[in-house]
């Protein structure tokens, strides 16, 4: 499979690796060249020199975008900083790329369930904290 | 009529000052603390404090209510998101939405958000109409409909000088609506005769601006 991934932060880079590790072919797009360190780390071997592929660029510039191979990406994983640039870019990629798979990062659970019932696959981290506290207390969520 | 406005930088701030003026309900809602405490001052209850692409912050300020939102903040992904939620999850019937990057026009437009204005689309435009070169300029464009009307100087080598109105076989979906010479304008009777340096105004369907671009301005540079 191809996967873009869009935004290397702590996230990304490390799904990123994973899945390059696991034998897919991955693509990371992000504004900020110094992220491309957080793919190195920790690896014995270059991002490059395993095979991955970094581009610097937004992921609302669409030439960004294909130049990282949106044309081609079976995934894409929107996981930027920012709850509104992912839910967007998602929404590119989904409807201008035709990316068969597409998911966000959400950090507001609100945000995140809207554009879910719309059927846009969303990931809230923010959720989930708050899931596991209320099992950690035994309350059931409300 | 119940506006809100997101954003209170210089464009929020006097949209949102025009209003009141003009009778309307206004709510402002600013995300930056600093710049909410200023606007506080002169907008007391109409200012509101918080992150509006924060669905109960959207839901605090009334937004089932709104006739009319409008996203004019800095950021183009906020002004999508606010401008999407408003409309499809709220149903909000008027939207307008600020484009800060004109690159980013056709996201707008993918996501439905219309309309989507563009302060350097509004000044190209301008410049387009203010310099007379450009044999072709956009008047109005209503992109839904798929209307448009255009002004065209008519050139010297133009096929229509001293051609009669009703002799000018113009594509369907296209026609002359006004002419503008020596300074005023009449609307054409079929057998006004077409002059070089009449400004010619045309209604027609979105794609036919090459078409006619050839009746009247064959060699200009429709823009």
């Amino acid at each position: 499979m191809f996967v873009l991934i869009v935004g290397a932060g702590r996230v990304g880079s490390a799904v990123a690796k994973s899945a390059l590790a696991a034998g897919h072919e991955v693509s990371v797009l992000d504004a900020d060249p110094l992220s491309h360190e957080r793919l190195d780390a920790g690896q014995s071997e270059s991002w490059e020199d395993a095979e991955g592929q970094f581009t610097v660029g937004t992921a609302l510039e669409v030439e960004a975008l294909v130049q990282a191979g949106i044309e081609r990406a079976d995934v894409f994983i929107a996981s930027t900083g920012g709850d509104n640039t992912n839910l967007i870019i998602a929404q590119i990629a989904q409807k201008r790329f035709d990316v068969e798979k597409v998911l966000a990062r959400v950090m507001d659970p609100a945000r995140a369930g809207w554009y879910g019932a719309q059927g846009l696959q969303t990931i809230s981290p923010t959720r989930h904290a708050i899931e596991m506290f209320e099992s950690a207390l035994e309350i059931q969520p409300a | 009529m119940y506006a809100i406005i997101v954003g209170a930088g210089k464009v929020g701030r006097n949209l949102a000052r025009e209003l009141i003026v003009k009778g309307h309900e206004v709510t402002l809602i600013e995300s930056s603390r600093s710049c909410y405490l200023a606007i506080e001052e002169e907008f007391e209850h109409a200012a509101q404090y918080g992150d509006a692409t924060e669905l109960w912050v959207l839901e605090r300020s009334g937004i089932q209510r709104a006739d009319l939102v409008v996203a004019v903040t800095g950021d183009d992904e906020d002004n999508m998101l606010v401008c999407q939620v408003a409309k499809e999850k709220y149903l909000c019937e008027r939207i307008i939405a600020r484009v800060n990057n004109p690159r980013n026009h056709d996201h707008f437009r993918m996501l439905g958000i219309q309309p989507a204005v563009s302060a350097t689309d509004l000044i190209l435009r301008l410049i387009e109409h203010e310099v007379p070169r450009y044999g072709l300029v956009h008047l109005l464009a209503l992109e839904e409909e798929r209307l448009e009307i255009i002004e065209l100087e008519v050139s010297e080598d133009a096929p229509t000088v001293g051609v009669k109105v009703a002799e000018i076989a113009l594509p369907d979906g296209s026609l002359i609506i006004s002419v503008l010479r020596n300074g005023t304008g009449f609307v054409p009777k079929p057998d006004t005769v077409i002059e070089a340096g009449d400004e010619v105004l045309l209604v027609l369907d979105t794609g036919l601006e090459e078409a006619l671009t050839a009746f009247f301005a064959p060699n200009g540079q429709p823009v």
